[in-house]
């Protein structure tokens, strides 16, 4: 076994891990959201029929996952720029880590009734 | 914390004591290191202004991407409101078309640079990377030539 590293195993090289997969989830939603809006230059009863797909409770779920990822790699993207240009940054970037991660949790606690208030609603009825 | 420093020097084999500003680690040459040899088309600062790019469009896409998703997902009814005539009545306005527009760019270009750097990474023989490199490219350049149409010949009245 390795010794550790102020790197590997830490904070640091989690929320690179988190960077990394949160943005690719990200870029293979936007290609395809590109194509299912694409669909308002086809018909309107197109795009009408596959925007309420994203309206079912199972994609509200993806669509929270998906808010969560967004939410994620934009509080960690402002921390790395904080990282690079604050004289600072390096210094207090385990901190940053956790307020990032503080944030997100408050917001996807926020995100909870506007994402899936309606999919509770379906589901349980009302 | 600081078993793992003692860890690591004892790693080294060595008797010297640990390195500090007084006794400074050897420096490693980088492994892409510019000399002679290099030929003269890739000496330019590519990567340098494509991490530069990653910052600058990020605080951007951090306004442009969370305003968007307050507007499309939480604000009025959430999700449930789109529809045509939704993007109609947004899309009437030049100030969301030039929202959307810039969104598109930015986040293509941002996520098409994180994918190449993702491609590098990981894909290891030459020909793989050209591959991947050629779709991503083509994919970016697609959705980017596509997504600017649809914004600017929208029309509501198509039916």
């Amino acid at each position: 076994m390795p010794a550790g590293t102020l790197y590997r195993g830490r904070e640091g090289m989690w929320s690179w891990v988190a960077h990394r997969v949160t943005g690719v989830l990200i870029f293979f939603f936007l290609f395809v959201h590109v194509l299912d809006t694409a669909l308002v230059r086809v018909s309107p009863e197109d795009y009408d029929k596959v925007v309420a797909t994203y309206k079912t409770p199972i994609v509200s779920l993806l669509e929270y996952g998906l808010v969560a990822a967004i939410l994620f790699h934009a509080l960690n993207g402002l921390r790395i720029i904080a990282v690079d240009y604050w004289t600072q940054g390096p210094r207090y970037q385990k901190q940053m880590l956790w307020t990032v991660v503080g944030l997100w949790i408050l917001l996807m606690l926020g995100a909870i009734y506007p994402v899936l208030g309606h999919a509770a609603r379906v589901l349980f009825g009302s | 914390m600081s078993t793992d420093i003692t860890d690591a020097v004892e790693l080294t084999g060595s008797s010297v004591a640990p390195y500090s500003p007084e006794n400074p680690a050897p420096v490693i040459e980088p492994p892409r290191a510019r000399t002679k040899r290099t030929p003269r088309s890739s000496r330019t600062n590519f990567e340098m202004y494509g991490w530069l790019f990653m910052r600058l469009s990020g605080v951007v896409l951090v306004v442009l991407v969370i305003g968007h998703l307050l507007i499309q997902l939480v604000l009025d009814g959430g999700v449930q409101k789109v529809g045509f005539a939704f993007v109609a009545g947004r899309w009437a306005s030049p100030f969301w078309q030039y929202w959307d527009l810039a969104m598109l760019w930015l986040a293509m270009l941002h996520g098409g640079n994180g994918l190449r750097t993702v491609i590098n990474d990981y894909a290891e023989q030459a020909n793989t990377r050209v591959w991947l490199k050629t779709l991503l490219f083509t994919a970016v350049a697609f959705t980017i030539v596509l997504g600017s149409l649809v914004i600017f010949t929208f029309d509501p009245n198509i039916r």
